[in-house]
């Protein structure tokens, strides 16, 4: 037996313990992750809750108002607007649920090892970072799905990729400050090896703000999912998706309002809760998240 | 009597804790200072003295808060003035001198522009004479070239400097007292010499009041005429210069002085054991009661008042007649001597080390640079269980040397090699599992150097698993024991750093060290962070460490008499070169290089009857001559050009007592000789 | 100082250059090329040959690389695949219209951000803290074509104040895009605003609570004294960055706000590119917003260099 890690463990589970009770604490981050746990679990129960199928066109009841059979009344074909808001936001939060990690943990990855090892290598690689995010993020991706098609296969990799990028920029900032300290260079005298190093030295304390940038990367992935799904190269009909059926909607705007106004409050409210999330979670760990400018 | 200048009445300052109760940093404090008077405040950190200098301005940190209390200046309530009455005051008739000027001086703004500012706000001087009138007062902190120095930004000066440019801006408004918060700590010795020199003048010859708050015993000394000691935010003892230094009567006073290295006094300090408690957690009784060796039943239940003393003085103490049975000196542990003849730990030979590397664009250019060496020349040998203290101010790279032995940084040229006399790759990535063992580096801050996500228990098993591949329940108790071996409890093992005191992190780091049981122990300013009282307690446990493991080290520290009380044998550097190097008996004795007289004259000793000599400027050299002597540019005993064209010879005296001047052996004895009877006269 | 210029400069091509490299290899990527475009069902056998000999398509992509790189460098974007369009001629007109929206939504909100980060720095914590602070969070985390629908749907459906869609050809006068232009400028300014002042207030507080302040306070300087001559030359510094890359979206990423408006711009011309195929366009307008968006943060380096004399004395004792 270990006698030494039992409490080891607890001394970490403390520290989270303690942070989400900060983050909750905050009426920000308390508003924010209410309303991230309800999106979440809205996604996964949606198909088993919603009244009715979200493909069932009807001719007959185009475009109607509000009323007590469609609480958002229906869509220019007829499908009830209801049911496709409850369902919207499934493919974006599966799609960026998988991309966002994936990105976070690459792009930390690639971030702290050039940290690490700095030199010209580094100087380099910080140059295609740049040239990377100099390019507008939407070109970049229209490039990939106008070759490979807008499948969740072709998405994933592609945000993962993409948003992956600027994480080495982070990481490798809060990289540089962590290996000026000391007990990296202690630990580098000792004789551990660079992967050690990353590993237990750099990684816990850069862990913070790759968490933070994390949340914030999800809601840019989700913004930027929604775009392209609002500029026709997301999602394909008839799959309900929140970014599309606003763009649906805005035709009949003039005469039917209400069917923008699901779509647009239930699509703001996941990405303010995620951003409110952050936010509080950044406070709660010290960091200041205001600093760092979108890229 | 008339009125006190300042005048300080039962306050007491706290903040809100985490759970919503009060807790204090300042308890019932009284205070008056007249006209003209200097007051030391003294006292460990954590004790309160800053919130009081800023409290007297009528100012507190944010997130503190007066409880009860007033404190009056000029009889006017500083707490209850308008805004506009407040920043008349505040550097008007009551100035603030900071402790880093560096970062108290405004970065985008040149210092002309400031003082301008200054005389403007606080002064009748005509606008039209504003600039001549700061020149004038940069020229009275003795400044050179104040013209030069007026367009400058502060992070263009040194911070001897910055402090000076402090001490002008203080002077523009001629208040009538000096708040001076730390205003020499961080700087060299010599500097700080210079700064409390002019300090002291300025304050004389204007008739100025000062309070003076330091950690620093000795500057209080050379500064004040009254002490007042301040613990756990309390005031415990407060007297005369001359009784608190050589008979204070309060029982943690008696224990700070004796933790104190003394250059006079070649023992280790006495150590004080224990921490002040934090803020709101002194309980009923005597803050100090679980540190006193004095306390009796009647210290943990009622909290002693400060009652006047026979003498003049006031004491917070239930028995001041019994404080003299806590010795002031003398019960010291001896440096342990365990050194070995002839077998050498550590070798350098022709160290140089250089920090500039050449450019892309000289490498395109095929230009040669020359290479600035940081570290020239190095030449020690240090025996087996000896210790070895490198010491000089700021610059001399005694901290670099370090490095390079430690493999953390490649040097340019020569050779290290430790016992068994193989040569040490240049970077610790090449070097053996036997040699990493070996060497093993203690840093100054053991905040930067323990990494805050880690356990004590997981510091601890790296250098184990590392070295020993030690596992399970091997570990654990191979962990306790080096825990007890630095006398913290098992129970620590499952701490973060951040749960430990200052003194308890850096027994940790030092538990790590010898955890590798490493025959070279290289330690970087190890106690340089540390309070006094802590720095006595590290001291002594390095050197029963050294007694019993019969470790060698290298001991790295601007504090000469620190280094006094560890070292086998000390090296002096100056600008990266060798000036001296023996005996630390001979060392610290005459005949010595210049370089090192002008150190030892420096030193403040906390004793109001010695004063420092201050026999070279404090200029702050960027990089050494060229060719020559580096000490050349400050040196007080230049012969003359021979100084500046031809390297010094070593010149050897007995027990390995070396010495790199121009000068004779035999000369400098006399010139050293008769500079101290010419004091004397 | 000269030297830290120079090196600068030259980290700034090499970027470019690696620009250059990735778009090139991207749209060599995507299927088809200028011939497939524009002959469209006719792509195929001889015509498909001939069309590509004529264009150069069949050489290595290292020789047409290295020819579309020098005539770029040399200003001479080409022609569009399916017209005979200068390039140049095309992208300038929507350039001009995008210089046009950007310059609008920077005069607008670098000075109300500004206004509005120092306030809510000055004033932390306070109500006007919160308030100011809670609808920046807002306003950068609504998706920009969501915020555009709604400002539509009120200010044109239902108020009918505004116009809600731009019907101003391309190449007409600035002049004549108002009023049409005022609600993407809105939508537009609404985002960079609330970055930016997020930004602006968190360096106020930073500096607000650094020692030299506490130091002015103790020196007796008043307090707007304090603000504005010690403490903002300081936090706004890190502000020109910020708006470098502000300026660098406004002219490469408001792809979405230029179709939701149907406003002529360089975003849109980029996504009708895309949707066409039509290559060289696409190549040309990334090749401009990348060198655009290295040129404003070298710049903004740069400024900051010459601002803070920190930078700037550092530099010059080196070089």
């Amino acid at each position: 037996m270990n006698v030494t890690t039992a409490p080891q463990q607890n001394t970490r589970l403390n520290r989270i313990l303690t942070v989400l009770r900060d983050v909750v604490s905050r009426p920000s981050g308390a508003i924010g992750l209410s309303l991230v746990v309800f999106h979440v679990v809205l996604a996964l129960v949606s198909p088993l809750i919603v009244p009715y199928d979200y493909k069932a066109m009807n001719s007959a009841m185009m475009l109607t108002g509000p009323e007590t059979a469609h609480w958002l009344g229906t869509d220019h074909l007829g499908r009830d607007v209801f049911t496709r808001v409850l369902l919207g936001g499934r493919e974006a939060l599966l799609v960026t649920g998988i991309a966002t990690p994936i990105a976070v943990s690459w792009g930390g990855f690639v971030g702290i090892f050039f940290g690490l090892i700095g030199g010209r290598v580094d100087e380099v690689l910080m140059r295609v970072v740049d040239a990377f995010l100099s390019l507008p993020w939407i070109l970049k991706m229209l490039v990939l799905i106008v070759t490979f098609g807008t499948g969740i296969e072709v998405l994933i990799p592609t945000l993962a990729f993409f948003y992956g990028i600027p994480v080495i920029r982070i990481a490798r900032a809060a990289t540089h400050d962590v290996v000026a300290r000391d007990f990296v260079a202690a630990s580098r005298a000792r004789g551990h090896g660079r992967m050690t190093i990353i590993q237990r030295e750099l990684l816990p304390n850069v862990l913070d703000t790759l968490m933070v940038e994390g949340a914030m990367r999800w809601s840019w992935m989700l913004l930027a999912f929604s775009s392209l799904s609002f500029l026709g190269f997301g999602v394909s009909p008839p799959t309900p998706d929140w970014g599309l059926m606003i763009a649906d909607a805005r035709g009949f705007m003039s005469f039917a309002p209400w069917g923008v106004l699901g779509p647009v409050i239930a699509l703001s409210s996941l990405i303010i809760g995620i951003n409110l999330t952050a936010d509080a979670l950044a406070k709660a760990l010290g960091i200041d998240r205001a600093q760092k400018a979108p890229v | 009597m008339s009125t006190p200048l300042i005048d300080i009445r039962n306050i007491s300052v706290g903040f809100t804790g985490k759970s919503g109760e009060t807790l204090p940093v300042l308890r019932n404090i009284d205070l008056r200072v007249g006209e003209g008077e200097s007051i030391g405040i003294v006292g460990e950190s954590g004790s309160g003295k800053s919130t009081l200098a800023l409290a007297a301005m009528g100012y507190l940190k944010r997130g503190l808060r007066l409880l009860n209390g007033a404190v009056a200046f000029q009889g006017q309530d500083m707490f209850a003035q308008s805004r506009r009455e407040l920043e008349h005051i505040r550097g008007g008739e009551l100035a603030l001198i900071p402790q880093n000027s560096g970062q108290s001086l405004t970065p985008t703004l040149r210092i002309g522009a400031q003082l301008i500012e200054a005389l403007r706000l606080h002064s009748d001087v005509p606008d039209a004479k504003h600039t001549a009138k700061a020149v004038e007062l940069l020229g009275q902190v003795r400044l050179p070239d104040p013209d030069a120095i007026m367009t400058r930004f502060p992070h263009e000066l040194s911070g001897g400097q910055q402090q000076r440019v402090a001490i002008a801006m203080a002077l523009a408004g001629e208040p009538h007292a000096l708040l001076l918060d730390e205003p020499t700590t961080g700087l060299d010795v010599t500097t700080q010499a210079h700064i409390l020199e002019l300090l002291r003048d300025i304050a004389r010859a204007r008739g100025m009041a000062m309070v003076y708050v330091s950690h620093d015993l000795g500057a209080i000394a050379r500064v004040c005429d009254h002490v007042v000691v301040m613990y756990a935010g309390e005031v415990v003892l407060q007297g005369t210069t001359r009784q608190v230094l050589t008979a204070p009567v309060h029982p943690y006073a008696r224990g700070l002085l004796a933790s104190i290295p003394k250059l006079s006094d070649p023992r280790l300090p006495v150590a004080l054991d224990g921490t002040p408690p934090a803020p709101g957690g002194a309980g009923a009784g005597c803050a100090f009661v679980d540190r006193c060796a004095l306390a009796q039943d009647r210290c943990r239940s009622a909290r002693p008042e400060l009652t006047p003393q026979p003498g003049g003085e006031a004491v917070r103490c239930f028995f001041p007649e019994q404080a003299d049975q806590i010795s002031l000196a003398g019960t010291g542990a001896e440096p342990a001597k365990v050194a070995a003849a002839d077998e050498p730990a550590l070798r350098l030979e022709d160290l140089s080390i250089s920090y500039s590397q050449p450019g892309v664009f000289d490498k395109i250019l095929r230009r040669e640079t020359a290479r600035v060496m940081t570290v020239d020349g190095i030449e020690i040998t240090v025996e087996k269980g000896e210790t070895l203290g490198l010491v000089g101010e700021s610059g001399s790279g005694k901290s670099t040397i370090l490095k390079a032995v430690a493999g953390l940084l490649p040097p340019a040229g020569g050779q290290i090699s430790v016992s068994g006399g193989a040569p040490l790759a240049r970077e610790v990535e090449y070097r053996s599992a036997d040699h990493l063992r070996k060497v093993q580096l203690i840093f100054q801050n053991p905040d930067d150097s323990l990494n805050p996500r880690h356990t004590i228990a997981e510091i601890l098993e790296q250098p184990l698993k590392l070295y020993f591949g030690l596992g399970g329940d091997a570990l654990y108790q191979r962990s306790a024991e080096i825990l007890e071996r630095v006398r913290l409890g098992a129970h620590y093992l499952d701490r973060l750093p951040s749960q430990l005191s200052g003194g308890e992190k850096q027994r940790v780091a030092i538990a790590r060290a010898f955890a590798a049981e490493p025959e070279l122990v290289l330690c970087d300013e190890v106690t340089s962070a540390l309070d006094v009282s802590v720095q006595a307690a590290v001291l002594d446990l390095l050197n029963d460490l050294k007694a019993t493991q019969g470790t060698t080290y290298v001991f790295v520290s601007h504090d000469l008499a620190v280094v006094r009380a560890l070292s086998d044998r000390v090296a002096v550097l100056y600008q990266g070169r060798l000036c001296e190097i023996g005996p630390s008996a001979s060392v610290y004795a005459t005949p010595s290089h210049p370089y090192t007289e002008v150190l030892l004259d420096a030193v403040l000793e906390p004793d109001p009857d010695t004063a420092p000599t201050l026999s070279a400027d404090d200029v702050v050299e960027m990089s050494p001559p060229a060719r020559g002597c580096p000490f050349q540019r400050r040196c007080p005993r230049k012969i003359g050009a021979i100084c500046d064209t031809d390297t010094p010879p070593w010149q050897q005296g007995k027990d390995g007592h070396a010495i790199r001047c121009h000068h004779a052996v035999a000369e400098l004895s006399r010139l050293q000789g008769v500079q101290t009877k010419e004091q004397v006269s | 100082m000269l030297r830290m210029l120079i090196r600068r400069l030259f980290l700034g091509a090499v970027t470019v250059v690696i620009v250059s490299m990735i778009i090139f290899t991207g749209v060599e990527m995507l299927p088809g090329d200028a011939c497939t475009a524009f002959l469209e069902r006719e792509a195929q056998g001889k015509l498909l040959e001939n069309c590509r000999e004529a264009q150069g398509l069949n050489r290595t992509a290292a020789v047409r690389y290295f020819d579309w790189a020098t005539s770029a460098a040399q200003g001479d974007l080409g022609v569009s695949a399916n017209g005979s369009k200068s390039i140049a001629e095309l992208v300038g007109n929507r350039l001009k219209n995008s210089l046009l929206l950007a310059a609008c939504a920077l005069a607008l909100g670098v000075p109300l951000a500004i206004f509005l980060g120092v306030v809510a720095g000055l004033w932390r914590d306070r109500p006007v803290d919160l308030t100011v602070s809670t609808l920046a969070i807002f306003a950068m985390t609504i998706p920009e074509f969501v915020s555009a629908t709604v400002l539509i749907l009120v200010f044109s459906v239902w108020l009918g104040w505004l116009p809600g869609i731009v019907l101003t050809s391309a190449n007409a006068p600035a002049s004549a895009f108002f009023p049409e232009i005022l609600l993407p400028v809105l939508v537009l300014t609404m985002v960079m605003t609330a970055h930016i002042l997020r930004m602006v207030r968190s360096s106020v507080i930073e500096v607000m609570a650094g020692d030299y302040i506490q130091m002015a306070t103790l020196k007796g300087v008043p307090y707007w004294r304090i603000v504005f001559r010690h403490a903002l030359p300081n936090a706004l510094l890190p502000a020109i960055n910020v708006v470098a890359l502000t300026i660098a979206w406004l002219l490469g990423g408001v792809v979405v706000i230029e179709v939701v408006f149907n406003y002529p711009g360089l975003g849109r011309m980029m996504i009708d590119a895309i949707s066409d195929r039509d290559l060289p366009v696409v190549q040309a307008i990334a090749l401009i917003v990348a060198t655009v968006y290295v040129g404003v943060n070298l710049s903004a380096d740069i400024l900051t260099m010459i601002a803070n004399p920190r930078l700037r004395t550092l530099h010059m004792r080196r070089g």
